[in-house]
């Protein structure tokens, strides 16, 4: 078990460089004319186009200066500096900025999916083929089929400024409450999935042997699918989970655009944008280390939920 | 079964730590007097340093921080404000004398130093400020570029020869002069741009080296002082300056709300989340008007919309082809279906917003008459193929697709909408002359003057002149205006420059902006002006 722990974390390490060497190298490739992309429609004066090519290496191009300045940044970032970006801000202090408010709207996303989806695929499983588990199906169909830049503008103009239920955008600093509308339209294409596979699996498990056999030790129903039912079947839910909550981060470029929230979606899109490679190699490196991690954990909790899996 | 305990004691903590590290600190907006303060939408400033901020939502932060030397006036005339005169008998040497009683956010006393510091910090290269070049007609500029020693993209380039500008003379703590390198009429209009507020001797740590830090929390001379400091990405808070001696603005701060997109504003300002918003989507302009009645309001604004011909390639070097290309587009049609009338179709080269400014300056050439427009292609051999090359993030599809139908159905042509990712792109295809077809274009003037929208341009080394338009008569009658004697004497040369480009049409003028704003049900007298910038000290909340 320990050592399936260090043999994983050591492979966390390669992936995190293999990964930002390639996003580093797609940056690059697809660099146009940074400084001028900074500037915009501006004309961008010489003493500035000076200034900004020597600060950023920009003078070194090519493979060997893709080399020269992806070793570079990878330098800096093993001092512990993650240098500087375009704007001239230092990229540590945006991270630091950008993802606490992302986090927080991702486990409002996810909680809202574990909460309302896993319930109700419970009690759709159980009762499959009745009206609570048709209804959420075609709901779910629904959902699946309205993409987030439809859904979140929709839901801001009814439930914020039609009906103000919630505040239409929820600012750089915000309430929880005022995460909640993002957190649900983020988590609702996670929830419409969660929900699917935990009905399925639920409605799968009930027939297996051990439930009959369950059954027939007189056990209470109760017992039967809280213990029984539910623990096995949570293991294909736990996966798609944990590999969400690394989705749902990166998945907030457009309801954090809608909804005005500064974190990780909209910098990585203005990173993008202005190709600011360090930028968008930072953002990128700390959503990779969410992925591995959350991978991780999901691993461990096989384990758990089920006792036949082992690990050398 | 231990050892599974362990992992599940091990792993429930992990998740626990990724998800609770993002939680904690809380929703308290901690506003002392909500009634007097306004909320202002902007984007993320790119700087804050007045020689290197050049985007509206910066000028926006910085109007309110600095007041400036001269300011506009109703007619786009310069009037004084923190300057007492400005005055010179030859236009080259000019003397500022500045008005008593102005200080700094920190005390300190504006003399001038603050400006001659301020500017000699912007002009040096090496400092690579955004706005160095407006300071390039002082005498002594050149002195503080550092030449390209290949001339092939920058090595390491030499030191400049001189570190101050040697057209800045001290006379006294409230006068001094600047000496500009040739005669320069309209050098007390240019003065209203951000480039030229003061900097306080806090602002440095060593001669000519601005403080780290400096421009998260900028120490300005204006009606308003920054409150905490800038917060990127979130906002910026500013609130009244009590010993402020000019203009005393009718709110007690206000709060720089940076947005990242137009929608989320709009959605915050029908709902009296947001107090203005600066600029409607134009998706909501055609719903505007009913959602929010006199709220939603428009204002002249200086920016101008235009395609330009690649003159260098041999397809559009005929004026008559460009001419007839220009015919044959309805602007009319454009304006109001796409823009909704929220732009001005446009028939002139430069903004009706400066001085010197004629309706139809363009003449025939801007007309829409499609039968001459075909026969006059025809004639003169226009190419059986066009192309309008634009820039796919500016929202420019639609009007761009439409012009193209219009040359389509009345020149015969075969003409398309050619998508760059960017207007970098845009710009390393035009520099490297690749067949790019037309090229649209949009400026935004610095300084009300006609010679802001010729000089860059359509001069022949024009900051802005991608597309290689060249003409020595035009050249020359633009040098003569800008040396004139007169604010008049400039313009009429100008206006002869300007009959120039209506017979070359190097470009197609298609529309002038308009400012479309709204504003809550709590603030009163919004005023946008033509740099897109939110008068501070005229607005008022509604009690």
């Amino acid at each position: 078990m320990f050592r399936y722990i260090v043999r994983r974390l050591l492979q966390m390490v390669l992936a995190f460089f293999g990964t930002t060497l390639i996003v580093y190298a797609l940056m690059f490739a697809g660099q146009g004319d940074p400084i001028q992309a900074l500037a915009g429609e501006r004309p961008v004066s010489e003493a500035q186009r000076a200034y900004l090519t020597e600060k950023f290496n920009l003078d070194h191009t090519g493979i060997g200066g893709f080399f020269y300045r992806y070793f570079d940044y990878i330098g800096n970032l093993l001092r512990g500096d993650l240098g500087d970006s375009l704007t001239g801000r230092k990229i540590s202090d945006m991270l630091a900025q950008a993802w606490p408010v992302t986090m927080k709207l991702a486990v409002i996303g996810l909680l809202v999916a574990i909460v309302v989806g896993v319930t109700s695929g419970v009690i759709a499983g159980l009762r499959r083929g009745g009206i609570f588990d048709n209804a959420t199906l075609a709901l779910t169909l629904l959902v699946l089929g309205v993409p987030t830049i439809v859904l979140a503008p929709l839901a801001q103009y009814f439930l914020g400024v039609k009906l103000p239920l919630f505040p239409p955008t929820a600012g750089s600093d915000p309430s929880l409450y005022a995460l909640l509308l993002p957190g649900i339209v983020l988590g609702s294409l996670s929830l419409a999935t969660a929900l699917r596979l935990t009905r399925t699996s639920v409605a799968e498990n009930l027939r297996s042997d051990y439930v009959r056999t369950a059954k027939a030790k007189g056990m209470t129903t109760r017992r039967i699918v809280s213990v029984h039912v539910l623990r096995n079947s949570l293991i294909p839910v736990i996966t798609f989970l944990g590999v969400e909550l690394g989705n749902l981060m990166s998945g907030a470029i457009i309801t954090e655009g809608v909804f005005n929230i500064p974190g990780v979606g909209f910098n990585l899109f203005r990173g993008i944008r202005t190709e600011d490679g360090p930028l968008v190699v930072g953002l990128v490196s700390v959503l990779v280390v969410v992925f591995l991690v959350s991978n991780l954990v999901v691993d461990i909790l096989y384990a758990v939920l089920d006792p036949r899996i082992r690990y050398e | 079964m231990q050892v599974r305990r362990l992992a599940a004691w091990t792993a429930l903590p992990l998740a626990a730590t990724l998800g609770l590290a993002a939680c904690g600190g809380g929703g308290d907006s901690g506003e002392s007097d909500p009634n007097a303060t306004v909320s202002v939408q902007i984007a993320e400033p790119q700087h804050l340093i007045p020689t290197n901020t050049n985007d509206s939502s910066g000028n926006q932060v910085l109007s309110a921080l600095f007041t400036p030397l001269v300011d506009y006036d109703a007619q786009n005339k310069p009037y004084e404000v923190a300057a007492e005169s400005v005055s010179s008998t030859d236009n080259t040497l000019w003397t500022i004398k500045l008005k008593d009683g102005y200080t700094f956010h920190n005390g300190e006393k504006v003399t001038s130093d603050s400006y001659i510091n301020a500017w000699n910090y912007g002009a040096y290269a090496p400092n690579g400020q955004g706005n160095s070049y407006f300071f390039e007609k002082i005498a002594g500029y050149e002195d503080l570029q550092a030449k390209d020693p290949d001339g092939e993209g920058p090595q390491k380039a030499p030191e400049p020869k001189a570190k101050t500008l040697t057209g800045l003379k001290k006379v006294d703590d409230l006068t001094f002069t600047v000496t500009l390198a040739k005669p320069y009429s309209e050098f007390k209009t240019v003065l209203g741009y951000t480039a030229w507020y003061p900097l306080p001797a806090a602002a440095f740590s060593a001669p000519g080296v601005i403080k780290d830090g400096f421009e998260d929390a900028p120490i300005g001379n204006g009606p308003f002082k920054i409150k905490g400091s800038w917060q990127h990405d979130a906002k910026v808070e500013v609130e009244r300056y009590d010993a402020y001696v000019g203009e005393k603005p009718k709110i007690g701060g206000a709060e720089f709300r940076i947005y990242q997109q137009l929608t989320a504003a709009y959605a915050d300002v029908l709902s009296d989340n947001l107090d203005v918003d600066v600029t409607v989507p134009t998706e909501n302009l055609s719903t505007a008007a009913t959602d929010l009645g006199d709220r939603f309001q428009q204002s002249p604004a200086s920016s101008f919309q235009f395609v330009a011909f690649p003159t260098f390639q041999d397809d559009f070097s005929k004026p008559e082809v460009r001419k007839a290309v220009s015919m044959a587009i309805d602007r009319d049609e454009i304006t109001k279906s796409i823009f909704k009338d929220s732009q001005i179709s446009a028939r002139s080269f430069v903004s009706p917003v400066v001085a010197g400014y004629r309706d139809d300056s363009c003449g025939e050439a801007c007309e829409f008459d499609p039968t001459k427009a075909k026969a006059a292609y025809e004639a003169a051999g226009g190419p059986k193929q066009i192309k309008i090359t634009y820039n796919g993030d500016g929202g420019h599809k639609d009007w761009v697709d439409a012009t193209c139908n219009q040359l389509k159905t009345n020149l015969g042509v075969d003409c398309v909408g050619a998508a760059e990712p960017k207007f970098s792109d845009l710009l390393t295809k035009v520099e490297d002359k690749q067949p790019v077809g037309l090229i649209r274009m949009g400026w935004l003037m610095d300084y009300p003057s006609m010679e802001n929208y010729l000089g860059p341009l359509y001069t022949t080394n024009g900051s802005s002149n991608y597309y290689g338009y060249s003409n020595p008569e035009f050249d020359r009658l633009v040098q003569e205006g800008t040396v004139a004697s007169s604010a008049d004497e400039a313009v009429k040369k100008y206006q002869q420059a300007e009959d120039i480009l209506a017979k070359d049409m190097p470009v197609i003028p298609l529309r002038f902006g308009q400012n479309v704003f709204a504003h809550s049900t709590k603030v009163k007298n919004v005023e946008v002006d033509l740099f897109q910038v939110v008068d501070m000290t005229k607005i008022e909340v509604v009690s």
